[in-house]
């Protein structure tokens, strides 16, 4: 079966700015795809490329069987967008908002309205249909976002960061309803996030973007599973010189050894066992620890080793900037 | 192309029920040319001796000049609606879905008419209450109505094509602001033709502002010039599509820039 969502080489310059640097991507069809990386990374603009929002400087996109830049219109009518900013209108209720959408993609008034209702319910909005958007919570409006993303049925849907700004409990639902609609739907769900559970717990494969490139693809055990052994987090106290305590971890047989503030980051082979020898090593070298953490390998790692930095630092980093 | 007409009729449907669930914007945009004319209507209301006002009272004359100047001062807004659905991501969510261009500015035209004839109709009212007499009658009235629903297609495009551009609120007032002003003082909105100086005059012959108020105020008068109407409101039209095509042509400009 073909590729539901082939990009090939994208390139895409704002000024000097090169926001995306040769990005290829394949997604099959039915699955959900992690497009994973810190904003900034290029996601949100390959999301643009691909659903004809704006076209490439150089490369090739397919999107549901159709050429992006040759037949635009085509694509449109086969995918359901839902960009990080709202898309509804704020002044029409929740109903007059998915019965424009419907009929903007070509459905009669019988059909838009029983669709409306029916997604309606699907979200749990019913109550809430005849409210304009301004009165709507923000996992209210998001989930009516991604009802409206889903209104004509398309075969291929786009979400753009579904899931940043909502709280946890909204977020959790949005998940089940993303899983959902790949599992029992047939949908093909491209996903754009910067949270590593969100990647880890949706997509059946996971592209990381970086610098308008992806660096790796693959499921997130494989990816996971290219990284041998455990990472261990050593936290360290207040009079302690991370360069010191770094080299005292490599003697102790700790690979890549990172340091972030007060924390190192180090790898090993297993981590149960390493872990009192490292404290052990430690301690006779005068190395205060104020805590010490073992963990499975995540995609953060994975993100760590291809970019040499970890996910949530690129992100504080942009917050700071 | 098939999509245009229905594609217009939902989006215009749109933006009307915004307008009717904006109590407080729907009577500012009421109150705003009522005080232009009964302003205007007695700061000037001795200007009537000057030649070229005609005979009856200085209100009669100023009514359709404040009627265009209203509708001129509204439809240079219209760009701020696609600025909203720009940052609320509206208008990307339309422009990747198969909702028709031509309809997206059609519709935002079709609205400003729609509240262009409930502006002007209030005026017209509020003049007759006023005291004010208009020969012309109910075809006048209509004659008004056209010449103001052309120049409000041709500057609400404009306005729309401008923020297209500029995807900016501040640049669009600006833009604005800096047009219809100088446009409505450069026409015979509150002035008579005779009363202005000879580089003016030149001026407002070749601006629609003042081809929209000439065509008006003759419908309205006793003796209308209906050559010299005709041919105003032709240019209008031409203008207003002229300016409605090249807005549209805009949406490529921001396509290219998001």
């Amino acid at each position: 079966m073909h590729a539901a969502i082939q990009a090939e080489a994208l390139v895409k310059r704002y000024g000097d700015v090169t926001a995306l640097d040769g990005l290829t991507v394949d997604v099959p069809p039915g699955t959900v795809f992690g497009l994973l990386g810190p904003n900034g990374a290029g996601k949100s603009t390959a999301v643009k490329v691909l659903t004809t929002l704006t076209r490439p400087d150089s490369g090739t996109a397919t999107v549901a069987g159709h050429d992006a830049l040759a037949e635009p219109a085509l694509v449109r009518r086969s995918i359901g967008v839902v960009t990080q900013r709202a898309g509804t209108d704020p002044q029409d209720t929740g109903r007059e908002n998915l019965v424009l959408a419907g009929r903007l993609q070509g459905l009669s008034g019988t059909e838009a309205r029983s669709r409306a209702d029916a997604l309606l319910a699907r979200f749990g909005l019913s109550d809430a249909a005849g409210r304009v958007i301004r009165t709507y919570s923000g996992g209210m409006a998001r989930k009516l976002d991604v009802a409206m993303g889903l209104v004509h049925h398309p075969p291929v849907l786009f979400l753009d960061e579904p899931t940043t700004g909502l709280d946890p409990a909204a977020r959790a639902g949005m998940w089940t309803e993303i899983a959902t609609l790949a599992r029992d739907e047939g949908t093909t769900v491209l996903l754009t996030t910067h949270y590593l559970e969100e990647a880890d717990q949706l997509a059946e494969r996971v592209a990381i973007v970086d610098r308008g490139r992806v660096v790796a693809t693959g499921t997130p055990d494989a990816l996971k599973s290219d990284l041998r052994g455990d990472t261990v987090v050593v936290g360290l106290g207040p009079d302690d010189d991370p360069a010191r305590a770094t080299s005292v971890l490599r003697d102790a047989g700790a690979g890549e050894v990172t340091t972030e503030g007060r924390a190192l980051r180090a790898r090993v082979d297993d981590g149960a066992q390493a872990v009192p020898a490292l404290l052990a090593a430690l301690e006779r070298n005068g190395v205060g620890v104020s805590a010490i953490t073992v963990a499975r390998p995540s995609l953060d790692d994975v993100y760590l080793r291809l970019t040499g930095r970890t996910l949530v630092g690129a992100v504080e980093a942009e917050v700071a900037a | 192309m098939t999509t245009l007409v229905p594609h217009t009729l939902h989006l215009t449907g749109r933006h009307v029920r915004g307008f009717l669930r904006q109590p407080a914007f729907v009577i500012v945009t009421l109150v705003q040319p009522l005080i232009w004319l009964l302003l205007f209507g007695q700061l000037f209301r001795g200007i009537v001796v000057l030649p070229g006002f005609g005979a009856g009272s200085y209100l009669e004359f100023l009514a359709p000049g404040v009627v265009i100047m209203t509708v001129l001062f509204s439809s240079g807004w219209s760009g701020m609606a696609f600025i909203e659905d720009m940052d609320r991501g509206v208008m990307d969510r339309m422009l990747s879905s198969p909702a028709s261009r031509g309809a997206m500015m059609a519709s935002s035209v079709a609205y400003t008419g729609f509240t262009t004839i409930i502006q002007s109709l209030v005026i017209v009212l509020v003049a007759v209450a006023s005291g004010a007499r208009f020969a012309g009658g109910v075809v006048g009235v209509l004659v008004m109505l056209v010449a103001a629903v052309l120049l409000a297609a041709a500057f609400g495009s404009l306005s729309n094509g401008v923020a297209l551009l500029v995807r900016q609120r501040e640049a669009l007032i600006g833009f604005s602001t800096t047009l219809t002003l100088p446009l409505s003082f450069l026409s015979s909105a509150i002035i008579a033709r005779e009363a202005m100086p000879g580089w003016i005059q030149t001026v407002a012959t070749w601006n629609p502002v003042d081809w929209a108020v000439t065509a008006s105020r003759s419908a309205l008068s006793a003796d209308p010039d209906w050559t010299g109407i005709g041919w105003r409101l032709l240019g209008s039209a031409l203008v207003a599509l002229v300016l409605t095509a090249l807005a549209t042509r805009a949406f490529r400009a921001y396509h290219r820039s998001v």
